[in-house]
Formats: C-alpha cells, structure tokens, sequence
C-alpha cells in the first residue's frame, strides 16, 4: 500500500476505472432494480474476462490429466499447469518453483502446515497468533496443539486495531516454536508491520507463517524479502477462480515435513512393503489437482500485473479516504479498525442497528457488503460486538459507489427513525 | 420472572393483526423503502419477551442475530401460541409476519400452513430461501418441531 502522496494526478489519470470495470463483466449488472455496487470483496473478489477466457480456453483445447506424458494433451495440460506454478513463484519472489504448492486455499494450506510441524513440537511449547487472526488461522493451530501439549498464546491488538508490539514482544520467548499471522486483517483492514515481526522471531529460531489471504488483493508481497518460512494465500481473492490456494514454503522446512495427504501424484514407489514420497513440490500435492483453476489464477496475476500496480494502490486508498470523510455523514456510524495503515476495508457499526439490519437493506439498494463476525469471534470479542458490517473495496470499485454506500446508509437511518 | 399465560394471549400477531391486514397492507406498498418500514413497523408489535426465556433451549441456531422462540399450548382451545424475540430489527419483523401465519393456530393447521408460499407472496421469499443465512429458515423450522411435538403428544 502506498500512503497518500503517491496520490498524484499522473497516477489517478494513469488508472482508468471504467476501462477495467469493463473487464469484469459480472459488475454491469442490476441487483433489485439498481446497478450492482459490489462491495464485499474480502470474502470473494470478482473475475476478469482474462481469467474466465483462460479457464474456458484450458478446457476447450488443452484439458487432459497432467504428469503423464503419453499424450499431445497432456504435455499442453502439464506446460499450462506448470506454467502457472512459475507465475505465482515470481508474484510471490520466491526462489523456486518447488517450494509452490497447489492446495485448496488459504484454509487448507494453513492445515497442511500445522500438520506437517507436528513432529517439531512437544508439550510446553508455544505458537504465537493474533487476536485479529481470522478462524483459520487459528483452528489448525488449537488443533495441533490439543496433538501435541503445546499452546496457542495470542498476541494482542491495540483499540485502534493494530497488533500491539509490546505484547509481542512479551510474549515471543524462548518457548515460541511459531509464529502465525496475518500480513492485513480481514476485519480491520490494518496491515501489520510482519518484516520486522519475522526477523525478531526469526533470531529466536520460531518458525514463521503469513496469512496473505487479505494482502495479495491488494499489494504483492516479496517472500525473500520478508523472510518469512510460509505464506499462504487463496486464488478467488485474488481475483482469480475459487477452489485453489497456495502454500509458499521454504523448501528445506518443506523437505523435512511428512506428507498432508496420502494417493497418486505424491509418491514416488509404492509397494505393500515401503512406499516412497515424491520430490516438492508434487510430495504435497496428492490427487488430481485443479489444473483449470491453477490456469486460471496465473491469468489473474499476469491480468493484475498488466496495471499500474502505483495507480491502483493509490486509486484504492483514494476510495477509503473518501469512505473516511464521508463517515461523519451518518450519525451514530462507528468504525472499528482505525490502524494507521491499511488497505481499503471499512468494518463498522450504527447505533441501534444490528448488522444484518444493514446488510439486508443495503441490498435493497443493489449494494453487497458483508456483515456477521467474519470468521474472527475472539476481535469481535475484543471490540464487543456481535458482528460488524464491513464494506471491502476493490481496485475497481469507484469514488461514485463509495458516495452510494453512503447515501444508502442514509436512507437506511432515516427507516429506522 | 416467569412467562404468564396471558403474555400468550395477548399477543395481537395472528389475533388482532391477522393475515388478511398484512396482505391488504403489502399491495399499496410500491417501494422497498415502504415495505421495509412497514416490516418495521410490524416488529414493534412483538409482546416484550420475558429476560429469563432467553436460554439456550428456546435459542434459534443458526441465525446471524440473536433468535428465541418459546410457546404455550392452550389445552382448552387447542391453540398453540408463540413468542418470538431478536436483537436484529428486520429479523423482527419477518418474525412477525411469521407469526401472523403462525400464531394461535392448531398445531395441526400450523404445519398445513405453506411458510414459502407467503414470502413468495410479499416478495421476501429470498429471507426465507434455503441459501439466506439468517436463519429465518431455521426459526420456523423450530416452531414447526414444537407444532409436531405437541400433535404427537
């Protein structure tokens, strides 16, 4: 995310909002009579034409299994499908392909990595979350630790939303054997300062795993230069298709880790009286995997790297400055997550009204937003809420539909009054 | 405190407010705007619930908001009455519409009453349908377990 003063008119003409909202044909479209404003983005992003062409192209002319080479197709299924792993390698900077592996998101890669360090602990250690960790993030983590005695200490956050640094540091010891956070915060929209986090952790030998679910929609992260052991992130956040993730993982961690699961692709010999795994990154990826899905998401990387990547950064905070100073027009609207830095994502509630109130109203007015807890009940907790209504923006959302969110909250007041 | 008998009877959804008023009122409804603010409007008509009902056992899972259902079957008239409580206001009004249908039947005519077809009717059907999370679903899902519970007994 860039702050403000990349702002400039070069880059705010540079960035031509109608010319890409053409490209994603699902926005022009009425919902209940008025034209979509989609504005719940942090639970799924909308597709570009790019990437529903690949994926429709991928099974009109080169679908087969991959890794078999008997065939004409299946090279063309294997070279798309490979091809894919080498995007999302350079959109993450990682060194190598092998340490690319294909899962089913943000979720299950989190799962796989949680098992696979099982071996490493035993009772007494301790992996270091977040309070503003969504479920999956959190999950694996009690789950491992019911395995294996160790425990799952949260690191606290701040009333204004950001992780608060001295519970961090009270809290990373020599018992912290991980650490699992997440790089922006699905409710909040804070984006933590991880570098500096993985390098403190990473003296203390802690193994270390980002949740870029929320980031990459927004920023490209660098995996070398954070340093992290794992980042993990899901393709339909990406604006890519549903169904398929990615586990980046430092090969040697990688290496050392048993198998997720079990069947064909991960093995390299099977027989009756040993059987052996296959070489990273196939040794984690068992089954058939989602060879049109993997094509589809490349699309979407090389689809986001075809813009200024400047201009859209800038025209996004463009839209959540503007939310920012629209607040004040809605009595009684409080936003939750004020951090210094963050993506555009507004949580918030109104007095007297429950979320879902607001959901199902706004929707009236063709505007989707989320509301509930968000897979995040401990930050809920925190803030004492139920749930929150969150409007997420997208680089192609417009200043205009920001204004109609607004309005729509408005009209929504004044129904209840 | 404990729920009284009265409280049930009371209740003018289904009773004073029947069906019929709520259909009538829908039509000359053209706008979203005056459809929900008569949705609204509806919801203050729910009795005030009892604190102490608000329990586990009359809790409604699977709702985004807060839900309670409890009942009061009426040996004498073999009418099954019901109060409906929600901390979401829109929730509160489908409640009451639910209750219009619902309230102070038989438990017999209760579970012969088509939920769907009536949110079809007012154009809420998509509150109701199997894909909306807000567990309108689940709410009359559970006053039709406690409508079967008492035809079995």
């Amino acid at each position: 995310m860039s702050d403000l003063s990349v702002a400039n008119n070069t880059a705010t003409k540079a960035f031509d909002v109608e010319a890409i909202r053409r490209d994603f044909p699902i926005l022009a479209q009425e919902i209940n009579g008025k034209p979509l404003v989609y504005l719940d983005n942090g639970a799924s992003a909308q597709k570009p034409l790019a990437v529903l062409d690949a994926m429709d192209r991928y099974y009109r002319e080169m679908h087969s299994n991959v890794h078999r080479g008997a065939h004409t197709l299946g090279d063309r299924a294997t070279a798309a499908f490979e091809g894919a792993r080498e995007v999302v390698r350079d959109f993450l900077n990682a060194p190598s392909t092998k340490e690319i592996i294909w899962t089913r998101g943000t979720t299950e890669a989190i799962n796989l990595v949680a098992n696979g360090l099982a071996p490493r602990l035993k009772a007494g250690d301790e992996i270091l979350v977040s309070h503003m960790e969504h479920h999956a993030n959190i999950v694996p983590w009690q789950m491992l630790a019911e395995r294996t005695g160790a425990k799952v200490v949260p690191v606290q956050v701040t009333p204004e939303g950001e992780l608060d640094l001295d519970s961090f540091n009270s809290l990373l010891t020599e018992r912290t054997r991980i650490l699992a956070v997440t790089h922006v915060s699905n409710v909040l929209g804070t984006v933590n300062p991880i570098a500096p986090l993985i390098e403190q952790a990473k003296k203390l030998g802690v193994i270390t795993l980002i949740d870029g679910a929320q980031a990459v929609p927004h920023f490209k992260p660098d995996v070398q230069a954070l340093g992290c052991d794992f980042y993990v992130f899901s393709s339909h956040k990406l604006f890519g298709p549903t169904g398929i993730g990615v586990l980046y993982g430092r090969a040697q961690l990688l290496e050392e880790m048993p198998p997720y699961q079990g069947g064909g692709e991960m093995i390299e010999r099977v027989s009756f009286e040993r059987t052996t795994w296959n070489v990273l990154p196939y040794k984690f990826e068992a089954g058939t995997p989602a060879i049109a899905e993997a094509v589809g998401l490349a699309a979407a990387i090389n689809y986001l790297d075809g813009l200024d990547r400047k201009a859209m950064e800038a025209a996004e905070n463009t839209l959540l400055v503007r939310a920012n100073e629209l607040i004040e027009t809605v009595p009684g609207m409080e936003v939750i997550g004020t951090a210094r830095h963050k993506v555009p994502v507004m949580s918030f509630k109104i007095a007297g009204l429950h979320p879902s109130d607001i959901g199902t109203l706004l929707d009236q007015q063709g505007i989707a937003i989320r509301t509930g807890h968000h897979c995040a009940m401990p930050l809920m907790n925190f803030y004492g809420v139920p749930g929150t209504a969150r409007a997420s923006f997208a680089f192609y959302n417009t200043l205009e539909e920001v204004e109609k969110l607004f309005t729509g909250l408005q009209k929504i007041q004044r129904l209840f009054t | 405190m404990t729920v009284s008998k009265q409280q049930f009877l009371d209740n003018p959804l289904g009773q004073k407010t029947t069906l019929e008023d709520v259909l009538d009122a829908f039509e000359f409804l053209d706008d979203w705007e005056e459809r929900y603010a008569f949705i609204i409007d509806l919801g203050k008509q729910l009795p005030e619930f009892p604190d102490d009902e608000r329990t586990e056992e009359n809790y409604v899972h699977g709702c985004q908001s807060q839900v309670w259902v409890i009942h009061h079957y009426d040996e004498g008239s073999g009418k099954l009455f019901l109060l409906i409580d929600s901390d979401a206001i829109i929730v509160r009004g489908l409640a009451a519409i639910i209750l219009v249908a619902l309230n102070g039947k038989s438990p017999r005519d209760l579970l012969a009453t088509d939920i769907d077809e009536l949110f079809e009717q007012l154009d809420l059907f998509r509150h109701i349908s199997p894909t909306r999370g807000n567990g309108l679903r689940a709410m009359v899902g559970k006053i039709r377990d406690i409508a079967a519970a008492e035809t079995a007994a």
